[in-house]
């Protein structure tokens, strides 16, 4: 395909979709959903088969059933909006063109559970949006009142930590402690912000939410495949004759993705993320993009056969060396293992049999770290060095 | 009750037990690093991890509570695959040099390695060089032995609320730090040793005085005399391969001789002293409070004995120096008449008398390098401090088998005591203690308690108070006649916190106060052995009563070597001599 | 689960703790770093201990507390950055300010560190400086954005 053959393409397939970028009255849609009352929102989400946007993939329905059988003096919402993924740049672009929505998915999710008090986690890489989101919700703030809704938003800054996009770790974070995860249970839901039932929601999750509630749990759910319901706004970057936003059904197969945005030399695709998974050409065919095949947060970078994956691989384990919280065991001392390992396997100081070892570290990692990262930290490491033995050893 | 599986044999537990109980319950064991029993729970070091049904993830046993159904294996396979690799990598980032470390043989780590048979270390070693922090008197930090548990630093928050100790960085180069990386010397650290208690491994050890206390002994010119305090004699015991509770004041008394002291006294000597000097002056803060109306008294009065709590209030509530008692502690008292009064008596040159204290106490090393306590000279009143557990380790090294000594008595003059003067070791006990006395010096009566034990002074509860009317008073005293005197005990800084600022809220109001920096009071303190836990001060608690039932003379003003002291040399409590050497002033810090 | 060691009801010190991280972002924009002096007005204010102030901050990245220029530029370093040339622009600005990677100009303008991933991987190479973002970047534009700040400094100073 040529690349406009390409464009033209995708164009076709994002019209199967469109719903995170496209105008919405806003206040007709509260409106609406104040009339469908907190049961009804509720089992509209439900019903569409939503699940969380920001890589975790919990049903967001149930998350905020589970937050609106709490008895609390105060629940809160909070937007994810640390979007730290490497790979990842949606949450920005919609909180940049679409914050009156993400607004609007919170006051749904505050009708929906009780809570009366949002808060944006906006990661500090973002701060230039700080202006412009403080106006928008001031905007929304007077439709709320004019809705006689009680709720209300409030930006807080991140300060660099990726690990604070974990909703027990920004939770701590806003509490004004280092950004550490908690241990779960219990979980947010029950026990979040000042041990509150608190509902954290990344940013297009919640504005899914509002479009669900805008066209129906059908209008969602006819999209994409059974386990993996919906559209996906996906971050494609990397060695890609098209980069950018798009957003596109969730269960197509990895070929036809690449075949869309790839550059002819497509040699792997990390899906997800530096927490996610390296799939090499060989398994683009068999490799489905969603909850029932490999999830996504929407990170997607291609690689093509110019690239060492030596290297690549080595970017990602600096990258968690750096960014782990350090508190357990397995995450802050394992992330320097296997780190240090290729690097002593690739000079030469340990012999090839060192990377099976250090492959039983990453499987020891993924089950025994308090939190999904330090989990999460064996699916580049596993899928990288298993599918490109001789690039990590030779 | 909640019905889980456990190793495939189904057992009920109460709701909201952790694994780790429920384990324990069932006679398993699961190795821990990061939990304490002291401590909330943290669920770091992820050495706990077990198996539970329908989880793809190993979980911690000490954060996980139980659910119904639960079914929970502690001995899979891939849960000993799992400890063994969170072992390897602790001590990959562990200074291995255990040959020559102080916790050698009692480390936490050392005993996993040894239990999981980790033989060959696979994984590279982080490098971590050496980083020794000797800036402190009383506690050594080297972060090189450090494994991130963060016992220390819940200690330093939780238990004494002073934060000394903080986790700094993240990532690779997250560690246990004071503000910005100053000396521990330098920080508002109270040296209490609570932290160097609860750490697993070596990487928090007191600064020891072995070497040095092992030259004074061995130099024929210097009379090296030591002092006991009273909660050694219920602890030494468990260093030595005794029960915890084994009273073994006997035995330690005769090791002490055979280590080649010249004389061996007894602190508790000099906590009877303090209680002469701190009663009365309770009783003329009183009398110039209440009969003589002085805006320039303070109360409530708080026992000064405790020299992390001295050193606490001065960072903290410096406002509140006024309120502590100037007496000094049963140490520094000690240290002052044995360079005088003693050194008189027994016709030795004071410049060859050496003092040594053995204290279960690491701040109490910090207090003797305090400049105003150095009465005779320049050099200080208590030469050297040591821990029971530096001194256990010199019974050990002396080769002497502890258990089969026989017991014999303290020296006399500075080595007579009562009971009053040994529950000091327990938190309650210088209250006890005072008003055994204060009582009968100002009703001519003993204290309305059997046998004279006022047990709602005693327990473990964090904050206890109570009121002691006063009545029938005799003539001197009668402007106490009718007063219900209002006192209070606490514990733990934590605890200690808590009771200045209901004071200062206008909440709480009392006329004295004991304070102890540790949990328990000293028996709890710094320098016992490790591990010290609930139970094990239960045991140095109900032994430090026993020792008080024992004892023939149960009240501090019938020490009759007390009596003898103030005869020939003080003259008279709060008198001259008194306060050129058994008083102190504060420094706010 | 915590024993009755703990006193009840006071937790941990600092019950305004939320407020912590406000204030230390506030300084860090004013100055772009912390000094032991700004986190020990902080711990007052806030009834907290001063090394915990100082563990927090130095979780966050951002949160500076080693002297720092006027202004901070953030490189990102993260995978998408590095495949597209960020080494070359990290030499570019290395050259230009006379300084490495992680240190601060002489006359204290410029600090130069590395950043993870700031959400650009599809216009990378990218940097902020302070809080204003450049993509896209090559050693010509970057040389450009340089020179303009270094002239807007000059003509303010």
């Amino acid at each position: 395909m040529t690349t406009k053959e390409k464009w033209t393409r995708l164009q076709q397939q994002q019209g199967r979709v469109r719903m995170i970028f496209e105008e919405v009255d806003c206040a007709a849609l509260l409106r609406k959903a104040i009339s469908l009352g907190q049961e009804s929102i509720i089992e509209w989400i439900e019903s569409s088969g939503l699940r969380g946007r920001g890589g975790a993939g919990f049903p967001t329905g149930r998350k905020w059933r589970l937050a609106a059988a709490q008895k609390a003096d105060r629940k809160f919402v909070i937007c994810n909006a640390d979007e730290g993924e490497p790979g990842t740049f949606k949450d920005r672009r919609i909180l940049e063109e679409q914050a009156i929505k993400v607004c609007t998915g919170m006051a749904l999710c505050a009708l929906a559970t009780g809570a009366r008090e949002g808060i944006i986690y906006l990661r500090a890489e973002y701060s230039y949006l700080l202006t412009s989101l403080e106006e928008t919700i001031q905007e929304f703030h007077l439709l709320l009142k004019k809705l006689d809704l009680p709720f209300d938003i409030v930006i807080r800054s991140g300060s660099g930590a990726y690990v604070c996009g974990e909703e027990t770790a920004l939770i701590e974070s806003l509490e004004g402690r280092r950004g550490e995860p908690r241990n779960k249970p219990p979980f947010p839901v029950e026990k979040g912000l000042h041990g509150f039932p608190t509902v954290v929601n990344n940013v297009e999750t919640l504005v899914y939410c509002a479009m669900i509630i805008e066209r129906g749990a059908e209008a969602f759910r006819r999209l994409g495949t059974k386990d993996s319901q919906g559209g996906k706004v996906f971050s494609v970057s990397g060695d890609a004759d098209i980069e950018g936003i798009f957003e596109l059904e969730l269960g197509m197969s990895l070929a036809s993705f690449v075949d869309l945005f790839g550059d002819g030399d497509t040699k792997a695709v990390q899906v997800g993320g530096s927490s996610g998974h390296c799939v090499p050409r060989k398994k683009f065919d068999e490799t489905v993009i969603g909850f029932e095949g490999t999830p996504t947060g929407g990170s997607m970078m291609l690689f093509n056969s110019s690239r060492s994956m030596y290297h690549i691989l080595h970017n990602y384990l600096e990258f968690f060396e750096e960014e782990s919280c350090g508190q357990c065991t397995p995450c802050r001392v394992g992330c320097q293992q296997l780190l240090r390992g290729i690097e002593a396997i690739k000079k030469g100081e340990k012999d090839a049999h060192y990377l099976q070892e250090l492959l039983r570290l990453a499987r020891t990692m993924s089950v025994s770290s308090k939190c999904g990262l330090g989990q999460s930290v064996a699916n580049p490491f596993i899928s990288i060095a298993q599918n490109f033995r001789e690039e990590i050893l030779y | 009750m909640i019905r889980i599986i456990m190793n495939g044999s189904p057992m009920e537990v109460e709701e909201g037990t952790r694994v780790l109980a429920a384990a324990q319950d069932a006679g398993v064991r699961i190795p821990t690093l990061c939990y304490h029993k002291d401590l909330c729970v943290a669920g770091n070091c992820r050495v706990c991890l077990v198996e539970v049904e329908g989880q793809r993830a190993l979980q911690a046993a000490c954060a996980l509570p139980v659910s119904e159904g639960m079914t929970i294996r502690t001995n899979s396979a891939a849960v000993r695959a799992a400890r063994k690799h969170v072992i390897e990598l602790l001590l990959s980032e562990h200074r291995v040099d255990c040959l020559k470390c102080a916790r050698n043989g009692n480390c936490e780590l050392q005993n996993l390695a040894e239990e999981y048979r980790v033989e060959e270390r696979e994984f590279i070693d982080l490098g971590l060089e050496r980083s020794l922090d000797r800036s402190s008197p009383s506690i050594e930090k080297d972060d090189s032995k450090c494994i991130r548990c963060q016992r220390c630093v819940r200690t330093c928050t939780e238990l004494q609320r002073i934060s000394a100790l903080t986790v700094a960085h993240k990532g690779s180069k997250m560690r246990v730090d004071t503000f910005f990386g100053n000396p521990l010397g330098d920080v508002v650290c109270s040296n209490c040793g609570q932290c160097v208690s609860r750490c697993p491994t070596g990487a928090l050890v007191e600064r020891s005085s072995i070497d040095s206390v092992w030259s004074a002994l061995d130099n024929p010119k210097l009379h090296v005399v030591v002092q006991t305090a009273p909660a050694v004699r219920v602890s030494i015991g468990e260093e030595l391969g005794c029960e915890p509770g084994k009273r073994a004041t006997g035995q330690m008394v005769t090791a002490l001789r055979r280590l080649g002291f010249d004389k061996v006294f007894d602190t508790d000597f000099t906590a009877d002293l303090t209680i002469i000097e701190e009663g009365h002056e309770l009783l003329r803060r009183l009398k110039a409070k209440l009969l003589d109306h002085d805006e320039n008294t303070v109360l409530p009065m708080f026992t000064s004995c405790s020299p992390g709590w001295v050193k606490f209030l001065e960072h903290q509530f410096p406002e509140h120096l006024e309120n502590l008692s100037t007496c000094k502690s049963p140490q520094q008292m000690f240290g002052a008449l044995a360079k005088t009064w003693y050194a008189s008596q027994a016709q030795v040159d004071p410049e060859n008398v050496v003092v040594v204290s053995i204290m279960p106490c690491t701040a109490k090393k910090f207090e003797a390098d305090r400049p105003e306590m150095r009465s005779v000279g320049a050099r200080p009143d208590v030469d050297h401090v040591l821990t029971t557990r530096e001194l256990a380790r010199m019974i050990r090294q002396s080769g002497f088998d502890f258990g089969k000594l026989e017991e014999q008595a303290y020296d006399t003059l500075l080595g007579t005591s009562t009971g009053a003067g040994v529950i000091f070791g327990a938190t309650g006990g210088v209250m006890e203690a005072a008003l055994r006395t204060a009582y009968e010096v100002v009703t001519g009566r003993p204290v309305p308690f059997r046998n004279l034990e006022i047990l709602p002074v005693r327990g473990m509860e964090g904050i206890r108070e109570a009121v002691i009317p006063i009545e029938g008073c005799l003539p001197e005293w009668s402007f106490l006649e009718g007063v219900d005197l209002r006192i209070a005990i606490t514990h733990g800084l934590a605890n200690a916190w808590e009771l200045i600022e209901g004071i200062k809220a206008g909440r709480l109001s009392y006329h004295f106060i004991e304070v102890m920096a540790c949990p328990g009071g000293c028996l709890g303190g710094g320098g016992q052995p490790i591990p010290t836990d609930m139970e094990i001060r239960l045991e140095r608690m109900a032994a430090i009563y026993e020792e008080d039932r024992q004892m023939p003379l149960r009240k501090s003003h019938e020490n009759p070597d007390v009596q003898r002291l103030y005869e020939e040399f003080l003259k008279e409590p709060l008198g001259e001599k008194s306060h050129e050497l058994l008083h102190t002033h504060y420094t706010a810090r | 689960m915590c024993t009755k060691l703990i006193p009840k009801g006071s937790g941990e010190p600092g019950a305004g703790r939320e407020a912590l991280l406000p204030r230390l972002q506030e300084i860090h924009r004013q100055k772009r770093w912390l000094d032991a002096d700004d986190l020990l007005e902080v711990a007052r204010d806030l009834k907290l201990s001063p090394a915990i102030v100082y563990g927090t901050a130095s979780f966050y990245s951002f949160l500076d507390t080693e002297p720092r220029g006027k202004h901070i530029i953030r490189i990102c370093r993260t995978i998408g950055c590095y495949m597209k040339g960020k080494d070359e622009i990290i030499r570019t600005i290395e050259v230009r300010l006379k300084i490495r990677l992680g240190e601060t100009t002489r006359d204290g303008r410029f600090s130069f560190l590395a950043a993870n991933c700031m959400g650009w991987c599809h216009k990378g190479p990218a940097m902020l400086i302070d809080e204003e973002v450049f993509t896209e970047l090559t050693p010509q534009k970057t040389l450009r954005i340089l020179d303009e700040f270094i002239r807007e400094r000059k003509v303010r100073a």
